[in-house]
């Protein structure tokens, strides 16, 4: 992490459908015995019982940019909740941002990228989706807004496993990974989970997106922890995990795109591709993240987008015996998986 | 490559940082207005602290919390604060609660009319309420970006999204609005009620022309205006948010329509601050590395006041005599000129 991106306030965006468990989570992080304090921005009518001493409500006012770009929306109370914080430097170490049930992340996300003061002040962490194990995949099927919670999440929190059956769970699960491969998913119980999962995870840190691997295989990652808990057999299933594996389903709305080449791309035609890609797709482009290898650059380049806004950088010069290949992976909503195969191909030298 | 500035600007202007009083404040720094001859540095939580001009230094308690906005009429000080409260700080150094917001929400923007009418607004709601009179308020569609009380009259433009709301708080019947698309964050009229300004979230200015709603928009800025001051008798518009001074000009009937904004005082930072003297054709600009420029506004001339050294620059302002010229940075450090 760069010294600048450090002493940024880190933001956590706590997302999650109604009464999945993200008030519970929230107490949990704040109660912790973790020595930081918290400004805790919370939806206004939003549950009551939270311990803090920072508390802002906000307004979840979701405005258009002026710049032409139908996709581009952000915050505007975030903007202002923000400018006020970010004037009492020293009294807080984080910002946690927890939405309603039923809003987008996006335009919070884009909140971040678009507004050059809350990006000198402070920096997007991760966005942390709390789930239901037991109605997820209802509301998968009812609510738009579960969906895109689900495919815009750095990590999700699998609460209330105890509720579901073993089959329900991996059903549960297989629906989440359908969606969204890419994203560390922790199964809980009354969301007891590592703050070290959900808390500074540099999930738009340029400096960190180092593997862009999806998780199918390793979907009880970050799981060990819970072994002290006590609750019987429901998750104490890697072992014979495998036999039955992760059904694979195929998400009618939501889908996330994988791309990777070992030919060094050309910066000067590869950028155009992607940027006309972003402007002309970025609107069904929830999330998007690369790895680049350039030819006759000796350095990674990474990138990562939420709808049409993209941002890269080089990071760091690829080690000696490191696979040089380009890795891009997109998740979004109608994702015209054909089209950016298609342009992805005709973007790699021959 | 290194840079290389042959002309060394900084060396070669008059200064007068010698002349300037020191003042520590100790912590943050949101804004300094002046109570008579003193002073008045207002913390971003909990304090405003008096100087005088001789730098003696006098901290007062007015809040709990974080203090949002602030305005000032030379008599008093009217702050919001984050624990609902619109607190009153008057010239004595006595503070007084003036309004509590019953939900107890961010008071986010604050004005003061001429007459003694305070203004406050949470949310999306704006309240005003007039001397002996009752309070009363205003519900706009969007969380209020902005206040401000018109010259003439009892009259509150409110911003918000996508417009300005024009409210008579003592009359019935619909206000009016002034739609323009986008997030409006400040708002001023020019003092001699013909136009009303309003600073985006984007980085750009809007006007109408109040006698016929005709607009006029004021771009090309890199960064977002924050800092908005009316030169001597309401001739021009000085902004911050380039690296320059922007001022549009607003003598004519048709305001800046048509017309390019002088660029004063270039520097290699962003202009930060704008004050304009009370008086004369000068400015007061400060910049992103700490830098704050004495301008003459018909020829440019310049004279250095704080040398580029520290925080940005986050408060400025005259007494209403124009003798004695205020600042401080983000980080409270602080000093007063007198001319």
């Amino acid at each position: 992490m760069s010294e600048a991106t450090a002493n940024k306030i880190p933001v956590t965006v706590l997302t999650g459908y109604l009464g999945a468990g993200k008030t519970t989570l929230l107490n949990r992080i704040l109660s912790e015995n973790h020595g930081k304090k918290y400004a805790v921005i919370v939806n206004e009518f939003g549950e009551i019982g939270i311990d803090n001493d920072l508390i802002i409500g906000a307004d979840e006012e979701v405005f258009e940019m002026n710049n032409g770009c139908v996709c581009c929306t952000v915050r505007g109370d975030l903007v202002r909740i923000l400018d006020g914080l970010m004037k009492r430097k020293g009294k807080f170490d984080a910002i946690i941002v927890e939405t309603t049930g039923l809003a987008d992340p996006a335009p919070v996300a884009q909140t971040f990228f678009v507004d050059e003061d809350v990006q000198a002040h402070a920096r997007l962490d991760a966005v942390v989706t709390v789930a239901d194990a037991k109605w997820l995949s209802d509301r998968l099927k009812d609510a738009p807004e579960a969906k895109n919670q689900i495919a815009f999440a750095d990590v999700i929190v699998l609460n209330k496993v105890d509720l579901v059956s073993k089959p329900e769970l991996a059903e549960v699960e297989a629906r989440i990974r359908a969606i969204n491969p890419y994203a560390k998913l922790h199964k809980t119980e009354r969301a007891q989970v590592k703050l070290s999962d959900v808390l500074e995870r540099g999930a738009f840190d340029l400096d960190r997106i180092l593997e862009i691997e999806p998780e199918f295989l390793s979907a009880d990652d970050g799981h060990e922890h819970h072994h002290d808990h006590d609750h019987g057999q429901h998750h104490h299933d890697h072992d014979h995990g495998h036999g039955h594996g992760l059904k694979h389903y195929h998400d009618e709305d939501m889908q996330s795109l994988s791309l990777r080449t070992d030919k060094a791309l050309d910066a000067s035609s590869f950028m155009p591709w992607l940027q006309d890609l972003m402007a002309k797709e970025g609107g069904k482009i929830l999330r998007s993240k690369g790895i680049l290898s350039f030819s006759g650059d000796d350095d990674r380049y990474v990138f990562q987008g939420v709808h049409m806004m993209l941002e890269g950088d080089h990071q760091r010069p690829w080690k000696d015996g490191e696979k040089r290949e380009s890795r891009l992976v997109f998740i979004g909503r109608d994702l015209p998986e054909q089209l950016i195969r298609d342009g992805f191909e005709k973007v790699i030298p021959s | 490559m290194p840079d290389f500035n042959p002309l060394q600007e900084q060396e070669s202007i008059v200064s007068v940082t010698d002349r300037v009083v020191p003042v520590a404040i100790g912590a943050g720094v949101t804004a300094v207005h002046f109570l008579g001859d003193k002073a008045a540095f207002v913390g971003v939580e909990e304090k405003v602290t008096l100087v005088d001009p001789a730098g003696a230094t006098s901290p007062v308690e007015v809040a709990f919390g974080g203090i949002l906005c602030s305005t000032s009429d030379g008599k008093r000080i009217v702050m919001g604060c984050d624990d609902g409260k619109v607190v009153v700080l008057d010239r004595e150094g006595a503070v007084s609660t003036f309004a509590t917001d019953a939900k107890r929400r961010w008071i986010d923007s604050v004005a003061l009319h001429p007459d003694g009418a305070v203004a406050w607004s949470a949310g999306k709601t704006a309240f005003v309420q007039a001397p002996k009179g009752e309070v009363k308020s205003f519900e706009v569609p969007s969380t209020v970006g902005g206040l401000a009380f018109a010259p003439k009259g009892l009259r509150l433009a409110i911003a918000h999204y996508n417009g300005v709301t024009l409210w008579f708080p003592n009359m019935a019947g619909n206000a009016e609005v002034l739609e323009w698309a986008g997030s409006h964050l400040g708002v001023t009229f020019s003092p001699d009620n013909k136009f009303l300004v309003t600073a985006m979230h984007e980085p750009a200015l809007h006007g109408w022309r109040l006698v016929d709603g005709k607009h006029m928009r004021m771009t090309g800025y890199p960064a977002r205006v924050r800092s908005i001051a009316w030169s001597a008798g309401g001739k021009g518009l000085a902004t911050s948010g380039a690296d320059t001074v922007i001022i549009w000009p607003f003598a004519s009937k048709d305001g800046p329509m048509g017309k390019e904004p002088a660029m004063l005082a270039p520097l290699k930072a962003k202009v930060t601050m704008v004050a304009c003297h009370p008086k004369q054709d000068i400015l007061a600009a400060g910049y992103s590395d700490g830098t704050i420029l004495m301008v003459r506004i018909t020829d440019g001339a310049e004279i250095l006041i704080r040398a580029n050294k520290g925080q940005p620059v986050s408060a400025l302002a005259w007494n209403a005599k124009g003798t004695l010229l205020a600042f401080a940075d983000q980080d409270g450090d602080a000093g007063l000129l007198e001319l």
